[in-house]
């Protein structure tokens, strides 16, 4: 019984963290600055996509990240280290990674009509 | 102008008798104090009791004369012989014998529908040209009014919709009574808007008047179809017709498309048949039902790829060739593209890259070749470059695409081997498995954010898509702002299914469109539904109370991201080309739509439509679309104020 209570106490700290974090980045700060940055303009406010593509959950590896942020191809605007630093890419990658799965698309009838 | 019969008055005549009676009445003390030039007093003062006399009071015996046979009777016979079933108008002094005309010797036919401004007006022929394949009469002043509607007329010349325009004017400066007759009346009418109209005229009879109306008529109705104007002359309204007129009206002739040279139609059939991977791209070539069923049956014989730009409802959203969802893919692997009216056919064959720069980049294969049919080619001006950048192609022909349509697929089926036709099965099999992925690709897409709120505008489509579907229902709005979810998603198959957008991308197209096409569709009983940008309705949100008062049913969900989006999303693209980025709260200066947020619920309550809203949890969506269904059934407006996600 002590051993499932600990267990409980566990599972209750990791829902009240809310956004998870990666090892090096802050999923809640990611998440402000995802807002601030003007990152959900074009790839909607859960990284879902809309005029850019989607971008979570399951972001690219962080280094192709930032590497494509600071040359992006198509009509995404490059950010550079002035204007976005690499410690918030990192936080911001952690917040997309974040982001909850969506579920199935078999399990929602309106996708299916 | 012709004289008038023997008992019949003139508006000059009225005129004279009737401002000497107010000159006289005008001429007391107490209307010279009325001048801001003689007494330094702001001209807005409340009216003197002598002016107010003048203008309300009964004129004097010998001001009263009688016109009969008016002018503006004869122009609304034309009218209603060319089938113009309504008269989308705000009212006008300078168009009033018209007017008049329509509601008395017309039994208002044109029905009279009241629009708040003239670019609805013209706007909401816009959209319901486009269901119902011909135009409906607008009326403006010739000046203000038509200043007024020039961006919607943009819209229509770009858009290739007949709209059918009238703007009154008095030409004859002894005519014009007064300071404001003055500054609404102008030399040469058509002049405002010539650069984006086909054709226009100033008739200076009604003799004149019938022909060139049913001129315009034909021209208005020959692809490329687009706007004409007609100026109606104030005199020539109010006054009777000569005695010795007739009254007759040309006969409208027959009007048929300009079809493709038979020889280069032969050169095509045989360069599809050749082909490996021939593609249709589609932008406006199904004019009417007709071209929507050519095109598949096209598309059919040669199990060939097609591509709708949407600008009209071209090809079936589900059709097993169409290739939509994989444009780029599609183009790539081409050898041969044929575009069928595409405006932008430069657009197709290139991605233009470069984040200052333009920098185009051919997407296609080498040695590909390249067809075009397009009515455009018959037909353009100079000063507006609506025709897009120069894209050399193989074969250009200069026709209308549905109307060639027929001798290509005729042509194609004498060529087709039965080896081709064993070779082309396969290729067809591999287009429909394409298809049915992208599909599956679309509502995989679709499933993220699904619980988000602000709602995802994949939800908010999904949601409506499932209480019309079973319905005789025709998406009246364009579907780009929400990043074409409906067209992802949803079963289009039938012409009136979908219109596309604004054709010179003016914002204040929609809502207006919207409810023009929602008019057409009243009486084949279908059920209009539009996803409505925000700030395009605050630019014409005028069309609420015209929807209340004339009950046009419409269903109208709010595509309400409280932002000019597309223009945050180019600011912060400067700011980064500049390198200097931009915070979010300095990039809503000039773009936001809030604080305050606008109750769009309220704005329409407020103009008789009943509403909702609004509405930020997806949950909440299906129970309002049903309320509001449900009133568009009884035949009422409804609108649902959805907060969304930006695109």
């Amino acid at each position: 019984m002590y051993r499932l209570w600990i267990f409980l106490c566990f599972v209750a700290a990791l829902l009240a963290q809310g956004p998870k974090s990666t090892a090096t980045g802050n999923a809640e700060n990611g998440k402000r600055l995802f807002e601030k940055f003007g990152c959900y303009t074009c790839h909607g406010h859960q990284g879902q996509g809309g005029a850019g593509a989607r971008i979570a959950p399951r972001p690219i590896a962080l280094a192709a990240l930032i590497a494509y942020v600071r040359h992006p191809s198509g009509s995404m605007p490059p950010f550079t280290a002035k204007v976005v630093t690499d410690s918030e890419l990192t936080d911001i990658h952690a917040f997309l990674a974040s982001v909850p799965a969506p579920p199935a698309v078999k399990d929602i009838p309106l996708l299916n009509q | 102008m012709a004289k008038t019969g023997k008992s019949a008055v003139g508006r000059r005549g009225f005129l004279k008798r009737a401002a000497a009676g107010t000159a006289a009445l005008a001429a007391g003390p107490a209307a010279k104090a009325q001048s801001p030039t003689q007494s330094g007093r702001p001209a807005a003062l409340p009216p003197t009791p002598a002016q107010r006399a003048a203008e309300t009071s009964a004129p004097a015996i010998e001001d009263i004369q009688i016109v009969e046979r008016p002018g503006a009777d004869y122009m609304v016979d034309v009218f209603n012989s060319l089938g113009l079933e309504y008269l989308f108008a705000t009212p006008g002094s300078s168009f009033r014998g018209i007017h008049e005309s329509v509601i008395n010797h017309g039994g208002n036919r044109p029905e009279f529908i009241t629009c708040m401004h003239e670019e609805c007006s013209v706007a909401m022929a816009n959209g319901y040209a486009k269901v119902e394949g011909k135009p409906v009469l607008v009326c403006a002043h010739g000046t203000v009014g038509i200043q007024h509607a020039a961006m919607a007329i943009y819209n229509a010349y770009c858009d290739q919709a007949p709209v059918f325009i009238i703007a009154g004017n008095i030409s004859d400066a002894a005519e014009r009574r007064g300071r404001v007759e003055w500054l609404h009346a102008v030399q040469d009418v058509g002049a405002t808007v010539r650069e984006y109209t086909k054709w226009d005229d100033n008739p200076a009879s009604l003799t004149h008047f019938g022909e060139s109306a049913v001129r315009a008529y034909q021209f208005a109705m020959t692809p490329p179809t687009m706007p004409v104007l007609l100026a109606a002359d104030g005199v020539l309204q109010e006054s009777s017709a000569p005695a010795d007129f007739d009254w007759r009206i040309p006969k409208l002739p027959k009007i048929t498309a300009p079809s493709g040279d038979s020889e280069a139609v032969a050169e095509l059939a045989r360069m599809l048949v050749a082909a490996e991977n021939p593609l249709f791209v589609a932008s406006r070539s199904a004019r009417t039902p007709e071209g929507l069923r050519l095109l598949v049956e096209l598309a059919e014989t040669l199990q060939a790829g097609v591509i709708d730009q949407q600008r009209r409802m071209n090809f079936p959203s589900r059709h097993p060739l169409n290739q939509t969802q994989r444009t780029r893919a599609a183009v790539t692997d081409a050898d041969l593209i044929v575009g069928l009216e595409v405006y932008d056919f430069f657009g197709v064959v290139h991605s233009l890259g470069g984040q200052v720069r333009v920098i185009p980049k051919s997407i296609t294969k080498p040695g590909v070749k390249l067809v075009s049919i397009s009515s455009s080619d018959l037909f353009y001006k100079s000063n507006y470059q609506n025709f897009q950048r120069y894209q050399d192609v193989d074969l250009s022909i200069p026709a209308d695409a549905e109307a060639t349509l027929p001798a290509l697929i005729e042509a194609v089926k004498r060529l087709l081997t039965d080896d081709r036709r064993r070779a082309i099965k396969a290729r067809g099999a591999k287009l429909a498995e394409a298809s049915r992925q992208g599909l599956e690709q679309a509502r995989a897409a679709a499933s993220y954010a699904w619980d988000a709120s602000p709602i995802s505008t994949a939800r908010l489509s999904a949601e409506l898509w499932a209480q019309i579907k079973d319905e005789d229902w025709s998406l009246v709005s364009d579907t780009f702002w929400v990043s074409n979810w409906p067209l992802r998603l949803w079963d289009m198959n039938k012409h009136y299914h979908f219109l596309g957008g604004a054709g010179g991308e003016g914002v204040g197209y929609l809502a207006p469109a919207a409810l023009g096409a929602a008019i057409a569709n009243k009486k084949h009983g279908r059920l209009s539904v539009s996803i409505q940008s925000d700030g395009d309705l605050m630019m014409t949100n005028g069309v609420l109370w015209t929807s209340a008062h004339h009950r046009i049913p419409l269903l109208t969900l709010m595509h309400n991201n409280r932002a000019y989006h597309q223009e945050i999303m180019q600011l912060q693209r400067v700011a980064n080309q500049h390198n200097r980025g931009v915070d979010i709260d300095k990039c809503k200066i000039g773009t936001a739509i809030e604080n305050p947020n606008i109750d769009y619920a309220k704005l329409a309550q407020s103009m008789g439509v009943q509403a909702e809203g609004p509405i930020s949890d997806p949950k909440d969506l299906q129970a309002a679309i049903r309320r509001g269904i449900a009133v568009v059934k009884r035949g009422d407006p409804y609108l649902i104020d959805v907060v969304t996600q930006p695109r």
